[in-house]
């Protein structure tokens, strides 16, 4: 199985096959609905994000609250279709890669294949076991948010799916 | 007499149970499944959700990271006495059990100002009136990612067994890879369409082996439950043969005019866990 170190070059990105199973190691971002309403809102009035996107890997997540001396609580992926509604405005800006569960729109599939990205996916349900996979976390922006604040995450060995590759190529 | 303090110590235990520990009959439907399934990804992907469980249980970490809607499913013996509010004893249940059992708090008190109520509460209370002396309480975090697929069908009368079999069909197509398969989708039919819709999730909180309590539905069951592993979904969409770990259906009388069919489609995080409380 490949391994591959976040952020993803486009070099990478282009090697990664639609069905290939990959394990990511490094830092992304999360977010999730209302930090995706935000991010847009921000983008079409022109301010500036309160993170960096370009070349960014987000991941949509909104964890279980950690318990002392954990770095996390269960975290694993929500539905990305829900995401669709911004995705293509920020892939457009930057974003490179996203994580999620289940499939996504024509519209997020044509902006993924145009600006050469990748959309993984990872195990539904498997919050407990994925939150072993998880180094670090702390919150970035928007901690009003409570569980759908954007966190920085460290990640090892954190398993995906490709499921959309560069090339627009679906698993579903 | 049975107190506010016993039925809330009762629900917060219920829900932080639910949440850890996925029900047995789920385990041994996930097990028989990977005994059954032959694509060697789908394989691995279903002994990465045992695994999920046998570490959710051992270090106490929530199973899903959507602890879900608490959906409350109250029968009241009519002779039972009950000590002050059930409600507010119910939601104070819940909310000591999100807080102390580390459980997401996934709420927002208004459907448009989306405000977080901090507590997951309130729950959504189904109360049964029932004989006897007895107050059982259900408790099923519902995770959203699920609930999102719900389907409501108002068939024709004469629409007959094939559209009920083709409209259920349709709901757990729909929901695709999206919902993390395998699914249990529960099912009522009949009713009027609020009936409905609380049959198709009441179904959810029986055994996954269930079927129905009626012949002809649990034919029909089986025959969903066929059909619905062919469509090659798979565990969370990857493919292969394991789409549905069962099918549950609840049924009622309906009207001269219609055939009301829903489905509530339950990923295979399918939690919930039960208490009985008797008035002395
Ligand atoms: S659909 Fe179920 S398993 Fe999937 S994220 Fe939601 S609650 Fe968890």
């Amino acid at each position: 199985m490949k391994t591959i170190q976040l952020p993803i070059d486009e070099k990478t990105i282009k090697t990664l096959k639609a069905g290939e199973m990959a394990l990511l190691s490094g830092k992304l971002i999360t977010g999730r609905d209302q930090a995706h309403l935000r991010f847009a809102g921000a983008i079409k009035k022109g301010k500036k994000l309160p993170v960096n996107i370009k070349g960014q890997t987000i991941y949509y997540v909104g964890p279980t609250p950690a318990k002392a001396g954990e770095v996390i609580g269960s975290c694993g992926p929500t539905t990305s279709r829900r995401m669709d509604a911004f995705s293509p405005l920020l892939i457009k800006k930057g974003l490179t890669t996203m994580i999620g569960k289940g499939g996504r729109s024509k519209e997020t599939i044509a902006a993924i294949k145009k600006h050469k990205g990748i959309y993984f996916m990872t195990l539904g349900g498997a919050g407990a076991y994925l939150s072993k996979r998880v180094i670090s976390a702390k919150v970035i922006a928007y901690p009003e948010l409570g569980p759908e604040a954007v966190f920085e995450l460290e990640v090892r060995d954190f398993p995906v799916i490709t499921a959309i590759d560069s090339k627009g190529k679906n698993i579903f | 007499m049975i107190t506010s303090k016993q039925i809330s110590s009762a629900v917060s235990g219920l829900c932080i149970d639910a949440n850890l520990k996925l029900r047995p009959d789920v385990v041994k439907a996930l097990k028989d499944s990977l005994r059954k399934e032959t694509s060697l990804k789908s394989r691995n992907l279903l002994s990465i959700l045992l695994e999920n469980c046998a570490i959710a249980k051992s270090e106490k970490i929530p199973l899903c990271q959507d602890t879900g809607m608490t959906v409350v499913f109250a029968e009241v013996g009519q002779d039972a006495r009950i000590q002050g509010d059930l409600t507010t004893a119910i939601n104070k249940g819940v909310a000591t059990g999100y807080k102390e059992g580390f459980l997401r708090k996934s709420i927002v008190a208004d459907p448009l100002l989306r405000k977080n109520t901090g507590t997951n509460t309130p729950a959504m209370i189904y109360y049964d009136i029932v004989p006897g002396k007895k107050l059982k309480l259900t408790v099923l975090p519902k995770g959203f990612g699920s609930e999102n697929k719900s389907k409501l069908y108002m068939l024709n009368p004469t629409a007959g067994y094939d559209a009920v079999v083709n409209s259920i069909l349709k709901a757990i197509k729909e929901a695709g890879p999206d919902a993390c398969p395998p699914y249990v989708v529960g099912v009522g039919i009949g009713g009027d369409a609020a009936k409905a819709c609380y049959l198709a999730k009441k179904a959810l909180t029986k055994p996954v082996t269930f079927l129905s309590d009626k012949a002809h539905f649990r034919k029909l069951a089986k025959e969903l439950l066929a059909k619905g592993n062919k469509l090659n979904i798979g565990p969370l969409g990857a493919g292969g043969k394991t789409t549905l770990l069962g099918v549950n259906i609840l049924s009622m009388a309906t009207h001269i005019a219609g055939l009301p069919v829903a489905v509530n489609i339950s990923c295979h995080s399918l939690r919930s866990a039960h208490k009985n409380l008797q008035s002395s």
